[in-house]
């Protein structure tokens, strides 16, 4: 749907402007990383990456590559900046958040630069809204210094498999806890909850195991609270790969479809949880 | 059984793996017997002579927490397997599921004693059978939050069900509401005339969404006033009891002819003080087989518009029981009197008349 409404004049020079004829593509990756109030935003010549974090334990990131966008340009190197994420997610869906066919809000966002505000042109059927949304300073982000070769283990599964089993973790446990082994169990989940606890396994050659890379018996436990909201980015992915490092890092990578079949990735790092004692299985 | 009480007892017998609850105010209890068939595989464990089987109880709420959603268990769930593991103190769910994936639950339990309690269809005067479907189409005239409703036989072999009303209230300000059922609507009708009996509705509505569900007729056992009313599903693997505690009329002065030496306890007398605490004192004396102890059944609130009439919440404080058909044959460990009961001891109407009881001792 071609954005009709005038967008400022064509002579000024914007650091971050693009054009997105469905706001749903942005909006909805963004829900799937809404665990905090405020994001960190990055934009380069590849795309743009929000970040959010929390308790300097967990990360998660949303890329929106350049090539879904109908236009992206940006001038500098990179352009970062600091913004309420609620605020940016309530003005997104200002038009409604149903998705009928046929119907979507096309987005224009512009940025001057540093100190200005992040302008937001919506358009659904002829009526435009125009939202102004103050920036700050990014904070530094964390560094999980996660990269592929340091990986020890690593699974892909189907979502699907996963789905439900997120939804409906105890959350009365603190931990969640990870097992990843070429041996039994494979790959466990396992909580400690009020009522006792849980496992559930998951077998190497499972219809849902896409990738299957164990080298060594890992267990790792991480703060529930933390991982609960990656279940938002887990129901909208149809593939999920979960990676180990030897220190006990979590990399989650969800691979996410939009409506259009293009690609895009959401990724959870979080720090294993090193204070809790050795619960009881 | 989470419409009955809040902790499920599992006990595994010769015949079947028995799932049981019971009421707070032991008023109500539950027992589904599946049978060994039920099950592809069915191992309850040995008894010796000097040990019993192991059974346990726990929380209803982790226990239905692992069968959270039906529809995704019927699509995902394969089978189920349930180990009672008394050494490591757990008891074991696991879900073998679509796909290979294994969901194990290890849930805490807590030992128990034998949660049994006492009734016996055959000393019922009354019997209804039904399909489940009839009474949930009479039941659903009646409000959600009713507590009582009164099951009666009218004229023509008419059943009626009624709403039931405390006298205290008034009329003016409370609705009536009252169906009657044709006798072939029924199964079969084997009543005693001009019979009625009150009980809770609450605790019995959950028995039939189970019914109907699971299309099975519904049996009512019921005698006089003031005796439990027993609910009975049969099927080939499956049996059913729930037994409610049910108003005693004071009005027909019931001394029911037992054939086993229980009897009803006599009737209050007019000048009973008519507040809790001296009931409860009353209570504490009447074991000791005073003539004059005031029935700890329902019968303390009806009518006797000065008595305080005990409303749900406060059903902890009030042992509300009916007295107990001893069944004449079996001897039952009865933990739950605390001594074997043999049929003809004059005392022992002044005695339990919790349907019920906790031998633990925890309330």
């Amino acid at each position: 749907m071609p954005f009709s409404a005038q967008p400022p004049a064509s002579g000024e020079r914007y650091a971050l402007s693009a054009s997105l004829d469905n706001a749903r593509h942005l909006s909805s990756l963004l829900r799937a990383v809404h665990f905090q109030d405020y994001a960190t935003c990055l934009a380069t010549a590849s795309g743009l990456r929000v970040t959010v974090e929390d308790a300097k334990c967990i990360q998660a990131n949303a890329f929106i590559q350049a090539e879904i966008f109908q236009e992206f340009s940006v001038q500098e190197e990179s352009v970062m900046f600091r913004i309420n994420l609620s605020v940016l997610l309530d003005c997104l869906t200002i038009f409604g958040t149903s998705s009928l066919p046929g119907t979507s809000t096309a987005l224009r966002m512009c940025y001057h630069g540093y100190g200005y505000p992040l302008m937001l042109f919506l358009e659904e059927g002829g009526v435009v809204t125009v939202c102004k949304i103050n920036t700050q300073e990014p904070d530094e982000l964390l560094d999980f210094d996660f990269c592929s070769t340091k990986v020890v283990n690593k699974i892909i599964l189907q979502s699907e498999g996963l789905r439900e089993a997120f939804a409906e973790l105890d959350m009365t446990s603190e931990v969640l806890q990870i097992t990843m082994s070429p041996d039994k169990p494979y790959f466990r989940l396992s909580t400690f909850g009020n009522a006792g606890s849980a496992h559930l396994d998951y077998p190497r050659d499972s219809d849902l195991m896409e990738a299957f890379h164990c080298n060594q018996t890992q267990t790792n436990r991480y703060k529930i609270s933390l991982l609960k909201p990656s279940t938002k980015a887990l129901a909208l992915s149809c593939k999920v790969s979960i990676r180990t490092d030897a220190q006990g890092f979590l990399s989650l990578q969800y691979m996410i479809k939009n409506e259009d079949g293009q690609i895009c990735f959401v990724e959870y790092y979080c720090c294993p949880d090193e204070n809790i004692t050795e619960a009881e299985l | 059984l989470s419409r009955i009480g809040d902790e499920l007892y599992l006990e595994p017998t010769e015949s079947g793996l028995s799932l049981r609850a019971v009421n707070s105010s032991r008023s109500g209890f539950a027992s589904f017997l599946f049978a060994p068939l039920f099950f592809q595989l069915y191992e309850p464990g040995s008894a010796g002579p000097e040990t019993e089987r192991f059974r346990c109880k726990v929380h209803m709420k982790s226990f239905l927490g692992i069968f959270r959603s039906l529809p995704s268990l019927e699509k995902s769930v394969g089978k189920c397997l349930i180990l009672l593991k008394p050494l490591a103190s757990r008891l074991v769910l696991q879900l073998h599921c679509k796909y290979g994936v294994t969901k194990t639950h290890n849930l805490a339990f807590q030992e128990c004693e034998r949660l049994q309690a006492v009734f016996d269809t055959q000393s019922c005067a009354s019997r209804l059978c039904a399909p489940a479907r009839v009474l949930a189409e009479a039941v659903v005239h009646f409000p959600p939050m009713l507590a009582e409703v009164t099951l009666g036989t009218g004229p023509g072999g008419k059943i009626s069900l009624r709403n039931y009303v405390e006298d205290k209230a008034e009329p003016s300000k409370t609705m009536v509401t009252e169906l009657w059922l044709a006798e072939d609507e029924f199964q079969s009708v084997a009543v005693a005339p001009g019979s009625h009996i009150t009980f809770c509705l609450k605790e019995f509505r959950g028995l039939l969404s189970f019914a109907e569900a699971s299309n099975l007729p519904l049996t009512i056992h019921f005698d006089e006033p003031g005796r439990p009313v027993i609910f009975t599903l049969d099927d080939t693997v499956l049996e059913v009891h729930l037994v409610l505690a049910t108003l005693s009329d004071l009005q027909s002065n019931s001394r029911s002819p037992s054939t086993n030496g229980v009897s009803h306890l006599p009737a209050p007398s007019d000048d009973f003080a008519d507040d809790l605490e001296s009931y409860m004192a009353a209570m504490e004396t009447s074991e000791g087989g005073s003539e004059r102890a005031p029935s700890p059944t329902f019968s303390l609130r009806t009518p006797r518009p000065a008595l305080a009439r005990s409303k749900p919440e406060e059903e902890e404080e009030e042992e509300e029981g009916a007295v107990p058909g001893t069944p004449p044959h079996k001897k039952f460990r009865s933990l739950f009197f605390g001594s074997v009961m043999t049929p003809g001891r004059p005392g022992l109407a002044t005695t339990q008349e919790v349907l019920a009881e906790d031998s633990e001792g925890e309330s």
